[in-house]
């Protein structure tokens, strides 16, 4: 671990301050959060910052909102609040019970919504520090190794890459999905994008896979009113304990009766970016929803998966996804419901 | 001379209750250290540079720098220029230094290059390896002839992995020198045996040399070694004058600090008509790294009359294994085991009659298996809720959802004598009891189960003994391996309190006009056996022996049949499998176990929870995964090795056995045994909800899916099975 400069700001303007010039050693500056992973990656020498600013003092940035029937999330809200919060859990259900998921309770009440979705890859290469793309003298140690937990979706496949890692976070397949956007802070103002172009699959080494600009930082996520869509996610776990997802489905539907108006359908860790299944959306709209319907979008939505020589598997694990997400939806367990009155401490 | 003996069961005070663990409320507050605790003044932080390649030579090393840098104490090279090195993370070097900072900084400014040198690191792949030895074939009987006659035949293939220890302390030791007297605070699971390891490499007497181990986190069989870097740190400190810690860090632990080899098994077995095991043949390999691996004791538990069984071991490009809990028992238990439950299943046998019809095969094992299993049929439910496999055409056109339920049995063996053992027994004048035993708890309940036999020996109360051990002062007690420690310290414990005693009754027997050998300590008085009115308080007593101390000692082996080997389990697995995901879980297990006599019931039960737990996290989840690019381990941290947690483990239901025919064989070890059956019974569990074997273990979704896709795709061969002939 090599020695960094520590800075607390107490807004976002000045943490975009200490983040537009380098720390120690000349080295770069990086936010930390709740520190969960960032911590453990900083002491496994994987990343070197020369400056840790921390944004856990800045204010008003853990609060949750409702404007326009909109919820606005502050980007250092822990896990654990958000989930627990009576208008997220009356108004995204299955946003609070993704949230509720996510790793282990120690981690939830630390981990922030922001963190979350920055989190690095868990790519064994990249944390024992061959890099992000993790190539070895011209060679793709994801292709030429152990890639069972790798991504059978947006790599071309063994000749393709050179990004083979899959996004880690299970929440933002089903913020995507919801048509969420983050607020940025920059050098520049703010900015407001969809949340699905956070995320890019670099090409090069230098290029990261969260398309922030430098200095750049998450202080809101933006959901918009369900308005009746219904939504649900589903996570293939091995372990029931603290486990990474190996494949996560989140689909939202709009339904006439028990016909698809409109679908989104966002798969997690099978791609280096929450991975967006038009075919499988197209496939279900106009349909009614029965097994069968729900079987094919799950075919539709691996269609063009291309597995290396371990992960092959995976494909089955995301069309499973698919359709059991699919059924959650029917099944109306996760319908948003307009705000109503909850009990306190939030419906769980 | 006593009449050693353990006291009968109707005047059992202590022995055999349920009793709370001695070290919890320490370990619960943290009053008590571990190695990694300590700190003595002037301590210096010892770091080794890890080579980060399965095989190479050490190009270039210039060690200046580091050397040069203020707060660098000592720095030993182990691999100079021009040496080979033949597995990722050998040390390179040590290093110690005033902080941890400054000894990181200085292994990031030594100057080390590499030639790599091409790697061998997948023992499946027997036929890929530079080399390979095979063991002389054994066999017994016409086995070919009993194969080919049998009524009923099945042959499979089966296979696990090497799977690492994971002490949640890791291997390492804290040394500081007087003068040329070492004291070294050890992580070991052998205190009396490292004194003469470190003499001999440090060049100084063993008696200069003390070693001790109040408490430790977890070894498993991975620590009986002083290791290289027990040496370095010792020497490190030598040439630094300063004490030195050395831990190891999690990558190296995970990586170098040993593995259970893997196997891999070719197996035919056969029975007759009636479901008798007349023929076995099998072939296996595996490896724990670079000295390979030793062949499992195949056929397991079963002696088919009939038998032919060859090993070949695959060394590798990977650190040395090291004993693993039950050494090549839960190996040989999967493969024998899994190949009974395929054989059952092509006769159409429920497991639990095909193994019940083997009994005979078992030796003095047969009546133990026999009335335990008839107890874990009764806990699981087995003959009211046990059903035959779906039928291989079943397999895929599950007409009732996708999660499947299965019942799957094992059974095994182990020995557990107890080892070479002493202990000193000092009563002083006021009445107070210490006892002194070198031996150390590995968390088993050690400390516990002496103040139990102490305590219950002398007729007081558990409070009015202290126990002192973990020191190589104290005196000699075996290494903590193979079960060993629970016969070895009772027996020593009870001969030291019954010598006391003998001593004792010597003393005061004037005072009550009786002979010494009408006495009896009971209830915290010494009197004479069914007279109440002639006897007198411990402490009485006591201070009649004598203005100074009373020491008694005892041994382990010694006269009287205080230990014994040989304890059968048997246990049984329901899971659910989810067919869509190749997700297992385990819902419940049920652990009948016998280990003689039962010291302390409390944690007795908790050993076999703890075995059951680690055998289902190495039947779900388990696996060293080694980079075929690089050679080095990729899951070296306790996110990526998947632990069983508790949410994992489903419910679980431990019997011990107790009563005639059972506590009279005296205290049996219970470390190894519970450890070795969950991957076989939770196996057996899948295939018997599958209908289809999944060969390998864990029971990961790929491997599960694999199984299940073969099935599908070749309805009539996958799986491994023969069916029958």
């Amino acid at each position: 671990m090599q020695p960094f400069d520590y800075a607390v700001p107490a807004t976002a303007e000045q943490a975009v301050r200490l983040l537009g010039t380098r720390g120690a050693a000349g080295r770069p500056a990086v936010p930390v959060a709740g520190g969960s992973d960032l911590l453990a990656l900083v002491k496994d020498g994987v990343l070197s910052p020369g400056r840790l600013v921390d944004l856990s003092g800045l204010d008003g940035l853990a609060e949750v909102a409702v404007v326009d029937d909109s919820l606005v999330l502050g980007a250092l809200a822990p896990l654990a609040d958000l989930a627990a919060h009576r208008e997220v859990a009356a108004r995204q259900p299955a946003l609070a019970r993704a949230l509720s998921r996510v790793a282990s309770p120690q981690i939830r009440h630390v981990g922030t919504l922001g963190g979350n979705l920055c989190q690095r890859p868990r790519c064994w290469y990249f944390r024992r520090g061959y890099g992000l793309l993790a190539q070895l003298d011209g060679v793709s140690m994801p292709v030429a190794g152990d890639n069972r937990y790798h991504a059978i979706l947006g790599t071309g496949g063994a000749a393709g890459g050179p990004a083979y890692f899959v996004s880690p976070s299970t929440v933002a397949p089903l913020l995507v999905a919801l048509g969420a956007e983050v607020r940025a802070a920059g050098p520049g103002g703010g900015r407001t994008v969809p949340l699905s172009s956070l995320y890019r699959v670099p090409r090069r080494p230098e290029e990261g896979e969260i398309a922030l600009a430098p200095a750049e930082i998450v202080t809101h996520v933006v959901v918009p009113p369900a308005r009746g869509a219904r939504a649900a996610s589903y996570e293939v776990r091995q372990r029931r304990s603290l486990d990474w997802s190996l494949a996560t489905a989140a689909v939202v539907l709009r339904l006439d009766g028990e016909r698809v108006e409109e679908a989104r359908v966002v798969l997690g860790q099978v791609a280096p970016v929450p991975w967006r299944c038009e075919a499988a959306e197209r496939w279900l709209v106009g349909r009614v929803l029965d097994a069968e319907t729900m079987a094919r979008a799950g075919e539709e939505a691996v269609a063009g998966a291309q597995p290396l020589s371990r992960n092959g598997y995976k494909v089955q694990l995301a069309r499973t996804a698919v359709a059991r997400a699919l059924t959650a939806v029917l099944r109306g367990g996760a319908a948003a419901t307009a705000p109503a009155p909850a009990p306190s401490g939030g419906a769980r | 001379m006593p009449e050693y003996a353990w006291p009968p069961a109707a005047e059992r005070r202590l022995l055999g209750k349920r009793i709370a663990r001695l070290d919890g409320p320490g370990k619960v507050t943290g009053t008590v250290k571990y190695t990694y605790d300590l700190q003595p003044e002037g301590m210096l932080h010892g770091r080794i540079l890890h080579c980060p390649h399965a095989h190479a030579r050490v190009r270039r090393l210039d060690v200046s720098r580091a050397e040069g840098m203020a707060g660098v104490r000592a720095l030993r090279v182990i691999h100079p220029e021009g040496s080979e090195i033949r597995w990722a993370m050998d040390e390179v070097l040590y290093l110690a230094a005033d902080s941890e900072q400054i000894a990181a900084d200085a292994l990031a400014a030594v100057v080390v290059e590499y030639e790599v040198l091409p790697h061998f690191v997948d023992a499946e792949d027997r036929d890929g390896a530079p080399e390979t030895r095979d063991d002389e074939e054994e066999v017994v009987g016409d086995p070919a002839a009993a194969l080919a006659g049998a009524a009923h035949r099945h042959v499979g293939e089966y296979g696990l992995p090497t799977v690492a220890h994971n002490c949640l302390e890791a291997h390492g030791q804290v040394c500081s020198w007087e003068g040329d007297e070492l004291t070294a605070w050890c992580s070991t699971q052998a205190v009396s045996a490292l004194p003469a390891q470190f003499a001999e490499r440090l060049g100084v007497p063993a008696a200069n040399v003390r070693v001790r181990t109040e408490v430790l986190g977890g070894g498993f069989g991975s620590k009986f070694s002083v290791d290289r870097w027990g040496i370095e740190c010792a020497e490190l400190a030598r040439a630094a004058g300063r004490p030195v810690k050395l831990m190891l860090e999690r990558e190296p632990e995970l990586t170098i600090a040993g593995d259970r080899p893997s196997a891999y098994a070719r197996v035919e077995l056969a029975a007759d008509a009636e479901g008798r095991l007349v023929g076995w043949s099998s072939e296996s390999w595996g490896s724990g790294g670079l000295a390979g691996s030793g062949s499992p004791p195949l056929p397991y538990v079963f002696a088919v009359p009939d038998r032919r069984h060859r090993h070949v071991s695959v060394p590798t490009h990977v650190a040395g294994s090291r004993a693993w809990r039950a050494p090549n028992h839960p190996q040989a238990c999967f493969i024998t085991l899994a190949a009974l439950e395929d054989l059952a299943a092509a006769a159409g046998l429920d497991p639990l009659e095909l193994v019940r019809r083997n009994l005979h095969l078992t030796g003095r094992l047969e009546r133990i298996y026999r009335d335990e299993l008839e107890i874990a049929d009764r806990l699981m439910g087995w003959s009211r809720r046990w059903r035959p496999r779906p039928a291989r055409r079943e397999v895929g056109r599950w007409a009732d959802g996708p999660r499947r339920r299965g019942l799957g049995l094992s059974v095994h063996t182990w020995g557990g004598r107890g080892h070479r053992s002493n202990c000193a027994l000092t009563l002083h004048p006021d009445g107070g009891v210490d006892v002194r035993i070198a031996t150390q708890d590995l968390g088993t309940g050690t400390r516990t189960a002496v103040a139990i036999v102490a305590a219950e020996t002398l007729g007081l109360p558990l409070a009015a003994v202290r126990v002192h051990l973990g020191d190589s002062r104290f005196p000699a007690s075996g290494a903590s391996g193979g079960s060993t420690t629970i016969g070895g310290v009772a027996s020593s414990t009870r001969r030291a309190a019954q010598n006391l005693l003998e001593d004792l009754f010597r003393r005061v027997a004037p005072q009550l006009e009786a002979g010494a050998d009408e006495l009896e300590a009971r209830d915290g008085r010494v009197g004479v056996a069914g007279d109440p009115d002639r006897s007198m308080p411990w402490k009485r007593a006591a201070a009649l022996a004598g203005p100074s101390p009373l020491v008694a000692t005892g041994a382990n082996p010694g006269p009287g049949e205080l230990t014994e080997s040989g304890v059968g389990g048997v246990q049984m697995a329901e899971v659910t499998v989810d067919t869509e995901t190749g997700v297992v879980r385990v819902e419940k297990m049920v652990a009948v176990q016998d280990c003689g006599l039962i010291v302390d019931l409390e944690t007795a039960e908790s050993q076999v929870y703890g075995g059951l737990i680690m055998g289902i996290s190495t039947a779900l989840a388990e696996e060293k995964v080694i980079d075929p690019v690089t050679g080095r381990m990729l899951n070296v941290d306790f996110e990526s090795y998947k632990l069983a947690g508790i949410a994992d483990v489903g419910e679980l239901v431990v019997h011990m056995m107790t009563g005639p025919g059972y506590d009279d064989r005296g205290a049996i070890g219970l470390g190894e045994p519970p450890v070795i059956s969950p991957g076989a019974a939770i196996s057996n569990a899948v295939a018997n909800a599958l209908g289809v074997r999944v060969p390998y273990l864990p029971l990961t979704p790929d491997r599960v899916l694999a199984a299940l896709e073969d099935a599908v795709r070749a309805p009539a061969t996958a799986g491994g099975s023969g069916g029958s002939a």
